[in-house]
């Protein structure tokens, strides 16, 4: 009996979060467009609803109504699966994401290495896809997609590892009560700038979005996608967004705990700090032009790699001395 | 079907280290290829071995249309070449016609000549930069730069009625002075653009990135450039101090006062250095055109027909995008013999084998914005 | 090449120099630079001639066979140094004795001149090609190739470059029909051809 209203709860939390992030996922879309329309001195959508407050739900409808393409000369069982592959990691790993000290789908003492492990397997349906379009660009694309991703995941690992080794465990709650005094952030700013940096590179935003350089590659791994199988593909990019956004919160700002002076609810702070995140994500793609994929692999191993290994020593030495 | 034959050309070629490059087709339907350019890229990896460019979706036979009609007639045409800057074509026109003749051209209509093509240079150099910049993936800098043309393109409806294609001139000056508001919007456009471009460069001229992007990429000495044609901000960019309105000064530029800026490295960001340095010295001479423009008659007394007597002459102007000229032939007729079109981006393009080969993909992308071309002009 | 020239020049030259030195008042535009040639090139400027008398347009008639030797040493000597071809591109006389008139459009930098060189040939007459000598004539010889049918010995890669490979004719020439179909011949490639 308990176990099922153990699942029973779990089912409806999962429910609930998927539900949730492709809601707020098609929303963020549209803060997106309307931050870069002023950045821009334009308006952005304005026609659906107040505002266009109600466009991302007129871009859902369109993209489930859109005729499928699936282009004549593609792999076409590979090209169908790819953009699962790329979406369904994406929502997984939201089930050991703290949104707040009670609401989360479960707890797992290895919660991080989970996230890494999951989040690097949305490269798969990547260079599927590439593959799978049988088309230059694609391949192209997912070809940088591929070695970016792989490179970056490294820089990704070894940055969350100074957090982790202050925090002394991979349970994202726990990492959350370790800093109910101090944030992470202020021990780990070499690390925090590694991880942010890897962050922007593992979701391929700008000034990092190479694989979907539109002046280049047309439009990278997804050319040949349209309709439902192209958002997919869009769902993952800010899903994960979002799954990056929530463990640099995690680990370097003391997660969905605020300071005591304010009495706010967890999941407001929690919301506040992620909206941070992603303004600043939609803010850096309005200012800055795009890497060159060399420049983009000699700043991952020439700079960041050099970086975060001091960084791992230093954070080693330091706790050995004084704590 | 253009350059079917282009492709398996390559195609054959490419197997020289056993291992087989990547053919890929950029264009003629591709984002930053600024319009029906088709660009044959032979890859290694991501590194460009070889390159062939297809032109000609945009031949028109303007040369041919333009031995066919009247002098007079064939201004509109010319519109029609480097879109971007029109009233700059249609000077080059009218000055080459005219220079079969010994007419007198007001200084009044010489003035607002030059004032109008500054304004097209801002607008051609606005649009470069608002590409370039989209190219190299700053999307902010190409909103910001319309907003700016826009304005310009509103000046051009305010005197002549027409926005993109403006039939600007007629020979022997203009076809009516323009209206006192065009001369009071050009002022305070004049006043505010100054700052404008401080905008862009804030974005753009210390960022790393875009250092990162556009330095030492698309090097040109400046012996390469004279070897291959280059003119206009690309051969300024390189290092050589030469500009047609210093020359061979045309309409009201000989009374006028600005810089010619040149490059060092003659890489990308020089061009760039150079066309908004460019675009500082426009707006400075406009402000003088507005100081010094005197009064009087826009045109001067031409003859019902245009006759010009038999010759050929060869006259051409500094447009935004390099050397613009006419070669005309004249049979004593109202119809030229013979409208030779002095295309730059046409033979710019020329050199785009020799600044893309060993660069990287993403490269071309930035070169071919830094070379600033215009199909209308390049196919004619 | 050049002793070519020279033979070519002394069979026809003797006219025009006369009539020239009838005129000779004051000195006519280019008489430097003719001299500058001339010094190598005894006889290689057949016709000299100048709109109204502007220096800017200085035009040379060279023989064809002279046109390399010349155009190289107009570029490298000292007091011509002529850095750039500006324009080159041809003209279509169908009455004329020699119906095609080449011409090469010469500018320097440094002297801040231009200068007008031709080559008048017949139909069907190749031309040597200059691009060994400014690289921007390839593509210029290429369009003259394509809209005039004069093809260029030696070009590094002569094939069409505005019209689509299968054109069958040479619009710029004179006797190209401006309405009908008339010798506008174009053939669509069979799908075999394109290759799909």
């Amino acid at each position: 009996m308990d176990m099922a209203l153990e699942i029973a709860v779990a089912a409806i939390k999962i429910f609930i979060v998927v539900n949730v992030v492709q809601l707020v996922v098609a929303y963020t879309i549209y803060v997106e467009r309307k931050v870069i329309a002023h950045a821009q001195m334009r308006l952005g959508p304005m026609r659906v609803g107040w505002h266009g407050l109600l466009q991302p739900i007129a871009d859902g409808l369109k993209l489930f109504l859109k005729e499928d393409i699936i282009p004549d000369k593609s792999d076409r069982i590979v090209f169908v699966l790819a953009p699962v592959m790329v979406l369904v990691p994406a929502l997984v790993v939201y089930a050991v994401l703290p949104f707040s000290a009670t609401f989360y789908i479960t707890q797992i003492n290895i919660g991080l290495f989970f996230i890494l492990a999951i989040s690097s397997l949305g490269v798969f349906g990547i260079v599927m896809a590439g593959w799978a379009s049988n088309s230059k660009y694609s391949l192209l694309g997912a070809l940088r997609s591929a070695a970016q991703m792989l490179s970056y995941e490294i820089f990704l690992g070894f940055s969350v590892i100074g957090p982790l080794m202050l925090a002394g465990s991979m349970n994202l709650q726990e990492i959350v009560h370790a800093q109910s005094d101090v944030w992470f952030v202020f021990y780990q700013p070499i690390a925090f700038i590694v991880f942010f940096i890897a962050a922007m590179a593992e979701t391929n935003r700008a000034p990092f979005d190479l694989p979907e350089a539109e002046t280049e590659l047309v439009a990278g791994f997804h050319t040949e996608y349209s309709g439902m199988k192209f958002a997919f593909f869009f769902l993952a990019e800010y899903a994960n967004m979002f799954v990056v956004s929530t463990v640099g919160i995690v680990l370097f700002f003391g997660g969905w705990d605020g300071p005591d002076f304010i009495p706010l609810p967890g999941f407001v702070w929690y919301v506040l700090k992620l909206s941070v995140f992603m303004f600043v994500f939609i803010w850096l793609r309005a200012t800055l032009p795009r890497y060159r994929y060399d420049q983009l692999m000699r700043v991952g191993w020439k700079f960041m790699f050099p970086l975060v290994m001091i960084n791992i020593f230093l954070t080693g030495f330091l706790k050995y001395l004084f704590l | 079907m253009v350059g079917v034959a282009n492709v398996s050309r390559i195609e054959q070629q490419s197997t020289v280290h056993g291992t087989e490059e990547l053919v890929i087709n950029m264009g003629p339907q591709h984002p930053s290829t600024h319009g029906v350019l088709r660009v044959i890229l032979k890859l290694d990896g991501e590194t460009v071995n070889d390159l062939d460019c297809d032109i000609g979706y945009l031949h028109r036979g303007t040369e041919k249309i333009g031995e066919n009609i009247t002098y007079t007639m064939f201004i509109p045409y010319t519109d029609r070449l480097d879109y971007i800057a029109a009233p700059s074509n249609n000077l080059a026109w009218v000055t080459a016609v005219e220079k079969f003749f010994d007419w007198e051209i007001p200084m009044r209509a010489q003035y607002i000549r030059s004032m109008v093509g500054e304004l097209s240079r801002i607008a051609s150099h606005l649009l470069w930069l608002a590409t370039h910049a989209l190219d190299i993936g700053a999307m902010t800098v190409f909103l910001w730069c319309f907003r700016e043309r826009e304005m310009v393109l509103d000046l051009f409806e305010t005197a002549f009625g027409g926005r993109l294609t403006v039939n600007a001139f007629r020979l022997g000056g203009l076809h009516e002075d323009v209206p006192d508001k065009f001369l009071q919007l050009t002022q305070e456009f004049a006043d505010l653009f100054p700052s404008r471009i401080d905008d862009y460069e804030t974005l753009l001229t210390n960022n790393r990135i875009w250092l990162q992007r556009t330095r030492d990429v698309g090097i040109i000495s400046a012996e390469d450039a004279m070897d291959l044609g280059l003119t206009g901000p690309i051969i300024r960019g390189s290092g050589v101090r030469w500009d047609l309105r210093r020359a061979k000064p045309y309409a009201a530029y000989p009374y006028l006062d600005f810089v010619v800026p040149v490059g060092e490295n003659g890489d990308i960001y020089d061009r760039y250095l150079v066309r908004i340095e460019e675009l500082r010295q426009s707006t400075r001479i406009i402000q003088q055109c507005l100081e010094q423009l005197p009064g009087g008659p826009v045109t001067c007394k031409t003859p019902r027909t245009i006759k010009p007597p038999e010759g050929e002459i060869y006259h051409s102007i500094e447009n935004p995008k390099g050397e613009f000229g006419f070669y005309i032939v004249s049979d004593g007729t109202t119809t030229p013999y013979r409208v030779r079109i002095r295309p730059p981006s046409f033979i710019n393009l020329g050199g785009l084998k020799k600044l893309c080969v060993g660069q990287l993909v993403a490269d071309v992308v930035a070169i071919i914005g830094s070379i600033d071309i215009v199909l209308g002009e390049c196919d004619r | 090449m050049s002793d070519e020239a020279v033979e070519n020049s002394e069979q026809t030259d003797g006219a025009p120099e006369s009539e020239e030195s009838a005129e000779e008042v004051k000195t006519p535009p280019g008489e430097d630079l003719k001299e500058v040639v001339e010094s190598a090139f005894p006889g290689a400027v057949l016709e000299q001639s100048a709109y109204q008398d502007d220096e800017d347009e200085a035009t040379f008639v060279v023989g064809f066979d002279a046109i390399v030797a010349v155009a190289t040493h107009l570029r490298d000597h000292g007091d011509s140094h002529f850095e750039l071809l500006t324009d080159l591109t041809a003209t279509h006389y169908p009455e004329a004795e020699n119906p095609f008139e080449v011409l090469y459009h010469l500018y320097s930098i440094e002297h801040n001149r231009r200068l007008r060189l031709k080559v008048r040939i017949k139909d069907g007459q190749s031309m040597p090609t200059v691009s060994g000598i400014w690289s921007s004539a390839d593509w210029m010889e290429r369009e003259v190739y394509d809209l005039f049918g004069i093809e260029f010995e030696d070009h590094p890669d002569l094939r069409r470059i505005l019209l689509p490979d299968n054109w069958g004719s040479h619009p710029m020439r004179k006797d190209y029909p401006l309405e009908g179909r008339g010798e506008r011949i174009y053939t669509k490639p069979t799908r075999k051809e394109i290759g799909d």
